[in-house]
């Protein structure tokens, strides 16, 4: 497969590296004028909270691909984003905003990390126990789940208050500008704890990307391992859904993007890749958006516009089936 | 036939029950001791009867479109809103929101019509442009589609401060629904009917090129015909009511596994359907939290997701 001329994945991901780097000093640097004591902070909070989701999208897609076996499924497409915003229509509906706000935000961050997982796992757990040889049927569940919660939440939100709803949209709606430094602080704290187990499994995840049969007959405990990994998919989206909102097809865009950068299927070079590429693309298409531009407008927007013309690309030229 | 008939006096008590529900007190007998002048008369004849002719025009248009697209694309999970249509109809009247903001309901209509027509179009070459097409690939790149006009839509409007206005056109809502306001909509009734007498085209087309060819049938005209079928009736739908989701993926599914593929069987039936399916989203919508209402598009997003994934998970069940 290594043509000359190629770069061998180490190559790869040290290119990649330096463009993530680039790019994070450009947006720390460029256009900058007056006080660096207050420029760097402001900025550096930004770049923390987009290296943050960079890292949970690509690695949650990645690991969600892997024990699917399928590609082009995101956890955004099988409804975890949705789900999330539920849990939070729930809390408020039931709890009221008042009460739901002056809970402690580390806690409630916790807490709805907590109800994610634990609902994620049985339900996406018994999905996939049961229909893993119907990707067909996987996947057209998993779309409808994602379309039950958001219309859900949706009823649940005509149900409340006015001014309750003004409340949770503000969650929703949070941009990479506005996000609370307690909240950064857990959210890190949680992807670290995530990174850790999965760095004691790393080795399993090549074994299981070859699909059920073949990882048992290896001596992978595969309903386990598949349960392990689905619950660090559900604590990665809850991260960064939390952070800055759903984001549907920008792990879909970073992961293919990895496997095309890197001419290698190991995990230990694929998940650095798409981590790097995600901080790329975020760091740089802010840069870019800030001060080049100058453009008012939200990244998310041309994430999801250019994610998918990227991603239907590929399939035409039959690269991600 | 007499189920047909049966189904249909449902639908019809549905509609009448629906006559009768909605913030203002209105019943049977209050019409009858009203003169022909009478308050109650004239809610009923401004508000309640269009809202109830909407109601099932729109929900029959939706539900027929569905079928037509699932039909030509041969793809049991492709409807309107998974096809990139419904999407690329509201860009087209946030476009001539923008361009031309004193342009009536019909200009809307058309510009929007015009942009559906595209964007499913656009959805069919790519389909035409994949090497291997598995049926899981479909719905997903008609998704993919969707969410790019949807990205393209929400730029403008987040530029020109239209966010909350766009939030009212993609949730189907019949509130606004008054005399003079939707007759439109029996434009979509007249393509609805001529989907019916060009269903046996449909079901043809949907055994696939070669074989319609065989049978001497062109089957570009079909195919082009059914496109511009349920580009314009979601165009008409999405203009005056907004998006109903989810109705062309579940009323074709449940009637397709009860009465088979044949279009011209099912497309009575799933007109049908559909309307009895929107009636009754929209009654609880009006009730559930009465004299407020819940929009009928949320509505039928939870309980056609919820139905639908019955259907699904029961059937897994019994696969295995």
């Amino acid at each position: 497969m290594v043509r000359p001329g190629t770069p061998t994945p180490r190559q790869a991901l040290l290119l990649l590296a330096v463009a993530a780097l680039a790019a994070i000093a450009a947006f720390m640097t460029l256009g900058a004028r007056g006080n660096w004591d207050f420029v760097l902070p402001f900025r550096g909070t930004k770049v923390a909270v987009m290296v943050l989701v960079a890292y949970a999208v690509a690695v949650s897609t990645v690991l969600f691909q892997t024990v699917t076996g399928n590609r082009i499924l995101t956890p955004a497409i099988m409804g975890f984003d949705s789900l999330y915003v539920l849990i939070q229509s729930c809390a408020v509906f039931l709890l009221g905003s008042t009460n739901v706000a002056m809970i402690d935000h580390r806690l409630r961050f916790g807490g709805e990390v907590a109800v994610m997982v634990a609902f994620s796992v049985v339900l996406y757990g018994t999905i996939f126990s049961r229909s893993r040889r119907d990707l067909h049927l996987l996947i057209l569940v998993g779309i409808v789940f994602g379309i039950f919660f958001r219309s859900l939440a949706n009823f649940l939100q005509r149900l409340i208050d006015p001014a309750e709803f003004a409340f949770l949209q503000d969650r929703f709606f949070a941009s990479f500008n506005s996000v609370e430094s307690d909240l950064l602080a857990t959210a890190a704290l949680l992807v670290a704890a995530v990174s850790l187990v999965a760095w004691r499994i790393m080795h399993s995840f090549d074994v299981l990307a070859l699909g059920r049969e073949r990882s048992i007959s290896l001596g992978v405990d595969h309903r386990r391992m598949v349960t392990i990994v689905l619950v660090l998919v559900a604590v990665l989206v809850s991260v960064s859904t939390a952070l800055v909102g759903p984001i549907t097809f920008f792990g879909l865009l970073v992961a293919n993007l990895a496997y095309l950068a890197v001419p290698s299927g190991k995990h230990r070079f694929v998940l650095p890749a798409a981590v790097l590429l995600a901080v790329i693309a975020l760091v740089g298409g802010q840069t870019i958006l800030e001060r080049i531009f100058a453009f008012d407008t939200n990244l998310r927007i041309i994430i999801e516009f250019l994610g998918g013309i990227v991603f239907i690309s590929l399939v035409v030229q039959g690269k991600a089936r | 036939m007499t189920k047909f008939l049966l189904a249909a006096a449902g639908v019809g008590l549905l509609a009448v029950l629906s006559l009768f529900v909605g913030a203002t007190h209105l019943s049977p007998a209050t019409l009858l001791a009203a003169g022909p002048e009478s308050e109650a008369v004239r809610v009923l004849l401004a508000s309640r009867i269009p809202r109830t002719i909407a109601v099932i025009l729109s929900g029959m248009a939706m539900g027929v479109s569905g079928l037509i697209m699932q039909l030509i694309v041969r793809n049991h999970f492709v409807e309107p809103g998974t096809a990139g249509t419904v999407e690329s109809a509201s860009l087209g009247i946030l476009l001539a929101t923008l361009l031309a903001p004193g342009i009536d309901l019909i200009g809307k209509m058309t510009v929007a019509a015009l942009c559906a027509l595209a964007g499913t179009a656009l959805f069919l070459f790519i389909l035409s442009r994949i090497p291997l097409r598995s049926a899981l690939l479909v719905p997903l790149i008609g998704l993919m589609l969707g969410g790019i006009f949807d990205s393209v839509t929400t730029f403008f409007a987040y530029r020109y401060d239209l966010l909350q206005s766009l939030n009212a056109w993609t949730t189907g809502d019949f509130s606004g629904v008054l005399r003079g306001r939707y007759e439109l909509l029996w434009i979509a009734f007249a393509l609805t009917a001529a989907a019916y007498l060009a269903a046996d085209r449909f079901t043809v087309a949907g055994m696939g090129r070669d074989f319609t060819t065989n049978l001497g049938m062109n089957y570009r005209r079909a195919m082009s015909f059914g496109l511009v079928i349920v580009s314009m009736s979601t165009a008409v739908v999405v203009a005056t009511v907004g998006t109903i989701p989810f109705l062309g993926l579940i009323v074709p599914n449940l009637v397709s596994m009860t009465v088979g593929d044949n279009a011209r069987r099912a497309v009575p039936w799933v007109a049908l359907g559909s309307a009895a399916f929107v009636l009754v989203c929209d009654l609880i919508g009006r009730t559930v939290r009465h004299p407020y209402e819940i929009p009928v598009g949320t509505i039928v997003g939870v309980v056609g997701s919820a139905l639908f994934l019955y259907l699904l998970l029961r059937k897994g069940a019994s696969d295995g």
